[in-house]
């Protein structure tokens, strides 16, 4: 077993990741105490209007969600939605593969497989 | 000890980018100006909220987009088998999740990552029309997010310029002998803020300024959106990095695709 990529050195790398990504997620909120964080659509038309204030939009949504509970309910089983089908890919993926160590004939690789940041490939995960 | 030192190197490179990358907006945000922007809209555009004409331009143009992502998404499935199937549903996926997210940036405002990255390294850009769309319909129909008559100008932004410009900026670090994390993390970057440039451009162009024309409009439009896209997407390049991560670490998984023929684990 190659000791270089052993498992700690993975995870110190993704939780860095993480650490890093919630960092700048939350700066925000240090540096602008007062705001609301704004986005939604009502704020982005006043740009337009800004900009030519004849401009009538010509056309309305279909359907609009009565409120913000329902709004984020939507927004909740989107995410929900995609991510349960991406965790559903990574560990079948993940699963298959080690299932198929030792059995002639498969696809998949006898042992898995490392990769560096760099690309290049290794054994031992 | 040379690997163990370009690995580090790799991750310093992605944090050092990363840094320079945020800095431009730490910088704006803290020299206001001198009327506070309103806060941006996500990037896509409302219903109604680009002219008839200009909605039917942008459909115009992402027609043989649309073509050549179905025959590029039917080749997929058809000729890449389970393991084609279930990248290409996680592609589709990561921008689905992606999509909905609102995030809080710098500058006081919120905006979503595009999450187009990932299925561009997967399999390329010609796909994404077809993912995007799927994406930008539903959002459009169940969230009053984007609009159904923008639907055309904001494909075109998310779903065929973006990933076109990812791709490219990849295949570009990759010949320029850019180690692979750094440069998926520089193709989702890339992807989701060029998006997001196009937006302004459409904007300014159906909106060009009474006193400066297109430029100024585009100025204005870009110059507050990009600032708070910046730290959205490089967050958006970090969890293209982890997920690539994980599919690396099952190389047969990926065979065939370009992160394949990249690392040569095909």
């Amino acid at each position: 077993m190659n000791d270089k990529k052993s498992s700690p050195r993975r995870w110190v790398a993704a939780v860095a990741l993480v650490v890093m990504m919630v960092g700048i997620l939350t700066i925000p909120f240090l540096l602008n105490p007062k705001s609301d964080f704004g986005g939604s659509d009502d704020h982005g038309t006043d740009m337009i209007t800004d900009v030519d204030p004849s401009y009538h939009p010509w056309f309305f949504s279909l359907w609009t969600p009565p409120g913000s509970e329902t709004e984020s309910l939507l927004f909740a089983l989107q995410a929900a939605l995609g991510a349960g089908v991406g965790g559903y890919v990574l560990g079948f993926i993940k699963g298959r593969y080690r299932d198929d160590a030792g059995r002639t004939g498969t696809s998949g690789d006898p042992e898995p497989v490392g990769i560096g940041l760099d690309g290049a490939v290794h054994a031992g995960g | 000890m040379k690997r163990h030192l370009r690995r580090a190197g790799s991750a310093i490179a992605v944090g050092a980018i990363a840094a320079v990358i945020l800095a431009v907006p730490a910088v704006a945000g803290t020299r206001a100006p001198v009327v506070s922007p309103p806060p941006a809209e996500a990037m896509h555009i409302a219903e109604g909220f680009l002219p008839a004409g200009w909605c039917l331009v942008w459909f115009a143009a992402c027609l043989p987009f649309w073509f050549v992502g179905l025959r590029a998404v039917t080749r997929v499935v058809e000729e890449r088998g389970q393991e084609g199937r279930l990248l290409l549903a996680l592609s589709g996926a990561f921008v689905f999740v992606l999509s909905s997210l609102k995030m809080p940036s710098v500058t006081g405002s919120s905006s979503h990552p595009t999450g187009t990255g990932l299925g561009v390294l997967l399999f390329g850009p010609w796909v994404m029309p077809i993912l995007g769309t799927i994406v930008l319909i539903f959002q459009a129909v169940l969230l009053a997010h984007g609009g159904l008559t923008t639907l055309g100008a904001n494909t075109f932004s998310m779903a065929i310029v973006g990933p076109l410009a990812g791709s490219l900026v990849y295949t570009l670090a990759r010949k320029a002998r850019v180690p692979l994390i750094p440069a998926v993390f520089i193709c989702a970057v890339t992807a989701d803020l060029l998006t997001y440039v196009v937006t302004a451009g459409q904007l300014a162009l159906a909106f060009p300024s009474p006193d400066g024309g297109v430029m100024e409009s585009f100025l204005r439009f870009a110059g507050i959106y990009a600032v708070t896209q910046v730290p959205i997407s490089v967050v958006e390049g970090m969890l293209t990095v982890l997920i690539v991560r994980t599919l690396l670490q099952q190389s047969s998984a990926i065979r065939g695709t370009r992160l394949a023929a990249a690392t040569g684990a095909a």
